[in-house]
């Protein structure tokens, strides 16, 4: 029989019992859906966490030191040094140059006097690079990021703020100004790297109040109240605690060296590639991948586990076909004894239960991804009530990629397949004679 | 053990109309069975156009009843929830028939039956008679060598009865189909068949 007849049979006996197969097909349409809204949270969920983790700065991050620096860091990274590289300007163009790094910063963190109206107090004071303007704290801050990466603008942290003025809100649009000692190299000594320090005084224009700390844990910036533009923070050139130490043990990076450089890449997936060109350059690195890893090892079990809760109701709805098609069977017993009288192989039976079931499968999965969409809106829109009444930022709690929409068709049609074996196999095997006896 | 249908030695010719009569339980409706295909013999063999069917595959009999056998049974059997149209394109649908040949040919074996004007109706609007002409339609809209009618007037008036005797009588004349007749009414069978055959308890009778 040509597959033509095979469609045009089958959705003829479907028609035929219309309610009961439509009752069937909407047992799929609720399996499908209730795997697809389970997947689709258990996406969404992953893919929330990873752009907060993202957005942390913890995972795409790489902190490099001179191997001096790294002993004892990170519990034996590194066999003895072969040899001790000075991380000093050059060491950082070079790491900015390999594949995947975005920036490559310095930690620039200093202690100064600061003065509020008059009153003199005392801050530690920390640079912050334009990429950091996409961390979370920033998110609903009051006032708003630096102008520029040089700008003569400060943000402070609240905690901080309220030392100065008990409604730190009051700050932004506030003038501060700081002391600090600036280190001045020596003009007629400049091959020994030799310096003084110069007391230097500067006003700042508060832009902004933030309540968290940003990059909390990993880039020294915890402790600081105070946050000023990067490139604003090295042009102060403020002496920092490393650099005596640079000038005795480091004489050929002729001056300048950094504590620890933090490298920024594109994708937390090549931290581990950088952190080895790092060390190759003869650095020691550290980052936090092996967090991730445990964090993606949760999401595949998590999945897994929404997977199967979500198949358990396509598991029953097998069964509801099963069922509806040796119904059928039974039913149509004298029918199949009739086409095999006059013409139809076993095969042909077979293919024409098999469409059947097929079509029922296509449906449901199609009816069943369409109402797993609406069910995970429905979350989603419920959550974020939940959240905004929360006083919390809305989020995409629910994701639907397409892979998902066409895996979780195609998987529909597959169950029904197989639930449509067995009775396709009895109603092929129908003996034609028993058949048409049967009353 | 039963044995339905035992040492029986039966031979048609091409062509001729042979009625095959016995009470209830005699075997002659496993015997059209075998001759129909939809039966195997446990043993001996069943020759068809110098084909043996004891010896095909299942495969081999579906296309078989497809294309050399065509069959009619007292009940009709005809698909209740397909009009009379369609029932009589269905064998031409497991030939992979082409949709406007396969509604052109059901169109002229309905006519040749009388039913041209009744193409779209369901069985059950039918009468009997009307039924069993539909049945016969479908039963020789594939040309088949062989026509095999397993007591055809058994649920008629004898009108009717006499109706659908006269067709198969007509398709042996007019299409050399080789009619094979099982009933129990004799005085049909005197009537129309070529060549009368006895059975009882499985075995053919001498006349």
């Amino acid at each position: 029989m040509k597959t033509q007849d095979v469609i045009d049979l089958a959705a003829r006996n479907l028609h035929e019992s219309l309610l009961r197969n439509s009752l069937t097909t909407l047992g799929i349409a609720v399996g499908v859906a209730s795997l697809v809204a389970m997947l689709s949270l258990g996406i969404g969920l992953q893919t929330m966490a990873n752009r907060r983790l993202m957005r942390s700065g913890l995972f795409d991050t790489l902190l490099v030191g001179s191997r001096r620096e790294f002993r004892g860091f990170g519990g034996g990274m590194h066999p003895e040094p072969t040899e001790t590289r000075a991380l000093d300007e050059k060491a950082r163009v070079q790491i900015a140059q390999l594949p995947h790094v975005l920036e490559v910063y310095p930690e620039v963190r200093f202690a100064t006097e600061l003065r509020y109206t008059g009153k003199p107090g005392v801050a530690m004071i920390a640079g912050l690079p334009p990429s950091a303007g996409q961390n979370e704290a920033f998110e609903g801050m009051q006032g708003r990021f630096f102008s520029g990466p040089r700008a003569e603008e400060a943000i402070l942290f609240a905690d901080y703020a309220k030392e100065l003025d008990p409604q730190a809100s009051r700050l932004v649009g506030q003038e501060i100004v700081i002391n600090y000692a600036e280190r001045e190299p020596l003009s007629n000594s400049a091959e020994e790297g030799g310096f003084s320090l110069v007391r230097r005084e500067r006003p700042l224009r508060v832009v902004g109040v933030i309540d968290r700390e940003p990059y909390s844990g990993l880039r020294g910036m915890a402790g600081a109240g105070v946050f000023i533009p990067l490139q604003l923070a090295e042009s102060l050139n403020v002496v920092q605690p490393g650099d005596l130490r640079g000038l005795t043990s480091a004489p050929e990076a002729n001056g300048r060296t950094f504590n620890i450089l933090t490298v920024r890449l594109d994708s937390p997936n090549y931290v581990e590639q950088v952190e080895t060109a790092v060390k190759q350059m003869g650095f020691g690195a550290y980052s936090l991948m092996d967090a991730t890893r445990n964090l993606r090892l949760f999401f595949a079990v998590l999945d897994l586990f929404l997977g199967i809760f979500g198949s358990l109701a396509l598991a029953v709805a097998s069964l509801g076909i099963m069922n509806t098609l040796i119904m059928a069977i039974l039913e149509r017993r004298r029918e199949i004894g009739i086409m095999k009288a006059i013409g139809a192989s076993d095969g042909d039976v077979k293919r024409l239960f098999f469409a059947e079931a097929a079509a029922m499968g296509t449906v449901g999965g199609a009816v069943g991804v369409v109402l797993g969409w609406v069910l995970g809106r429905a979350i989603n829109f419920g959550t974020n009530g939940y959240l905004r009444r929360q006083g919390l930022p809305p989020e995409n709690l629910w994701l639907v990629p397409w892979w998902l929409i066409a895996g979780a068709i195609a998987f529909a049609v597959l169950v029904t397949l197989i639930s449509g074996l067995y009775p396709a196999a009895r109603a092929a095997k129908l003996d034609p004679v028993q058949a048409l006896r049967y009353e | 053990m039963v044995r339905a249908v035992d040492g029986v030695d039966l031979q048609a010719a091409r062509g001729e109309f042979l009625a095959l009569l016995g009470s209830s339980g005699s075997g002659k409706s496993t015997l059209l069975n075998l001759i129909a295909g939809l039966d195997r013999p446990t043993s001996g063999a069943v020759v068809v156009q110098g084909r043996d069917l004891a010896r095909m595959t299942s495969a081999e009999l579906a296309r078989y009843r497809q294309q050399t056998a065509g069959i009619v049974f007292q009940a009709f059997n005809l698909i209740g929830s397909m009009t009379v149209q369609e029932n009589v394109e269905l064998p031409l649908r497991f030939a992979e028939v082409e949709r406007e040949a396969r509604r052109q040919r059901a169109r002229e074996a309905l006519e040749r039956v009388g039913l041209g004007t009744r193409l779209a109706h369901r069985p059950a609007e039918l009468s009997g008679g009307e039924q069993q002409r539909a049945a016969l339609a479908r039963a020789l809209v594939n040309r088949p060598a062989v026509l095999l009618a397993d007591e055809p007037t058994g649920n008629l008036d004898s009108h009717n009865g006499q109706e659908i005797l006269k067709l198969l009588s007509e398709f042996n004349r007019t299409l050399a189909m080789t009619v094979l007749m099982v009933t129990h009414e004799c005085a049909l069978a005197e009537r129309f068949a070529q060549r009368i055959v006895f059975m009882a308890d499985g075995k053919l009778c001498p006349a």
